[in-house]
């Protein structure tokens, strides 16, 4: 059973989002996603400035085994990227929800996070996967 | 789904199980690309039990696989020694890829791939059965040996860590053993053959004794590493898999394997050789490398555009050793595909350019890309 935070918002199709206050929040993939790809090679991110749209595939996460995209959870504009992701992909896989972040957006509206899932919606969801 | 004897050894060193050709195997232990380079650096070790041996003997065994394979047992003198061959169908096509053990011209083993087992063993049988009434019967025995577990222990260190589990006997049996041979010691058959580009052993095991083997290896610090890194190795070091880099409407010539056909002497007739002949001059394609240093990954079954036609990536991954992709392409003749070349693949937003290279890129840790 992956782990999955309590204080966090997910995604149907796996990243997570945290609300750091004044309307920014950081976007993740999740621990069940991660282990689905397997080894984390390159991360494409987006760069600071860019606005991004709810639904958009903003970013891609290369894995040993695929290349998948990462959709934007809110709509808004990058405040910032983990730049760390660039020598150290490998956070991802060690630690999804901590070191392994890949944005921060700048939302339009804050209060678009309240339609996602909580973490026992984010659970029931995967565990129709599995 | 079929288990090999070490299933339970497997989960409990957390292996991630996946459905390999209808055998339950680690994909990986944890992490793949850390697993490639204990093997890279010091020494892993895989199951490789699904592999299916197969020995062949009898007075005739020595002319059979002469008319089997499109390389020519004739070359094997030495005792133990071993030879990589393709077994081909009437239109040069590959059947399967092979390693052959030979210890006397009347005894010889036979390692082929898991996915085609049951193909071989017909395909062994037909073609020994054309073989007999071409000679009025002959004296071949055709025998699967299921009886035994395979690891493959691979790496710098792999032979230091082997010689701690091995017995003193086995030990004298395998003292300065050149590459590429195999010798029975004790209740091990021990090879110097692999499909890493690294030294080590693949050593067949009776069942029963499999997994105190494992765990004695394990014990002698070599870690466990799963299907996963065994292709990223593979791949760089320029090793074909069977399935994807060729199959039954591929020929040697077009999937890097012309060194494994012996040509001479002319009089061996071979199971594909007239359409060999024929291949030779008029094929239209090749296997090569291919390199990308850009972010991303080149996957298998990309187009590859070039000059002279498309082309098609049969194998392709991230190298963790060179830290960039790598890969196989099956790519048209003509100039613009030779070696130090650069063209186009077609990835998932865009056209990025690779440069073509030998389809070898990496062996014992070291890069050979020119």
């Amino acid at each position: 059973m992956s782990n999955i935070p309590q204080e966090l918002k997910y995604t149907n199709t796996h990243e997570w989002i945290r609300a750091e206050g004044d309307g920014i929040f950081t976007v993740g993939i999740t621990e069940h996603a991660q282990g689905l790809l397997g080894d984390m090679v390159f991360l494409d991110l987006p760069d600071v400035g860019d606005a991004i749209a709810t639904g958009d595939d903003c970013a891609v996460a290369e894995s040993v085994k695929a290349a998948s995209d990462i959709y934007a959870p809110l709509s808004g504009e990058i405040v910032e990227v983990n730049e760390d992701l660039e020598d150290s992909p490998e956070l991802v896989n060690a630690d999804a929800f901590g070191d392994g972040w890949l944005f921060k957006v700048n939302a339009e509206d804050p209060d678009e996070v309240n339609g996602l899932l909580d973490a026992e919606g984010y659970a029931n969801l995967i565990d129709e996967d599995e | 789904m079929t288990k090999t004897y070490l299933h339970a050894a497997h989960i409990a060193a957390n292996a991630k199980m996946v459905d390999f050709f209808g055998w339950e195997m680690p994909i990986n232990y944890g992490s793949q690309i850390e697993e490639h380079h204990a093997v890279r650096q010091d020494a892993g070790m895989f199951d490789v039990s699904h592999m299916t041996i197969v020995d062949i003997t009898g007075k005739s065994a020595k002319a059979y696989l002469q008319y089997l394979l499109a390389n020519d047992v004739d070359k094997l003198t030495d005792k133990g020694k071993a030879l990589y061959s393709g077994m081909l169908n009437d239109a040069g096509g590959v059947v399967d890829d092979l390693i052959v053990y030979h210890f006397d011209v009347t005894n010889y083993r036979l390692v082929v791939n898991s996915a085609t087992k049951e193909k071989d063993l017909h395909w062994l049988h037909n073609i020994l059965a054309k073989f007999d009434s071409s000679r009025d019967a002959s004296d071949v025995n055709i025998v699967l040996r299921d009886e035994f577990c395979m690891l493959a222990v691979q790496g710098p260190n792999a032979k230091d860590k082997a010689s701690a589990v091995f017995s003193p006997a086995q030990n004298e049996a395998v003292k300065g053993m050149k590459p590429f041979f195999g010798v029975q010691a004790e209740d091990l058959f021990i090879a110097t053959t692999g499909y890493t580009g690294e030294s080590g052993y693949e050593i067949m095991v009776p069942k029963a004794k499999a997994e105190d083997l494992w765990h004695a290896l394990l014990n002698s610090g070599v870690k466990p590493c799963g299907l996963g890194a065994r292709d990223t190795l593979r791949l760089e070091a320029g090793m074909n898999l069977y399935g994807q880099d060729m199959d039954e409407s591929i020929s040697p010539l077009s999937a890097n394997m012309a060194w494994t056909i012996a040509w001479e002497p002319t009089t061996r007739n071979f199971i594909g050789r007239e359409a060999l002949e024929t291949l030779r001059t008029s094929r239209t394609d090749k296997l090569v490398g291919l390199i990308m240093t850009e972010k991303g990954i080149l996957r298998t079954g990309l187009k590859v555009n070039t000059p002279d036609g498309d082309g098609i990536i049969t194998s392709g991954t991230f190298s963790p050793t060179l830290g960039h992709s790598i890969a196989f392409a099956r790519v048209p003749m003509g100039k613009s595909t030779d070696i130090g070349n650069i063209v186009d693949v077609e990835m998932r937003k865009k056209s990025m350019p690779v440069k073509i290279v030998k389809p070898s890129f990496v062996r014992n840790g070291k890069s050979v890309i020119d």
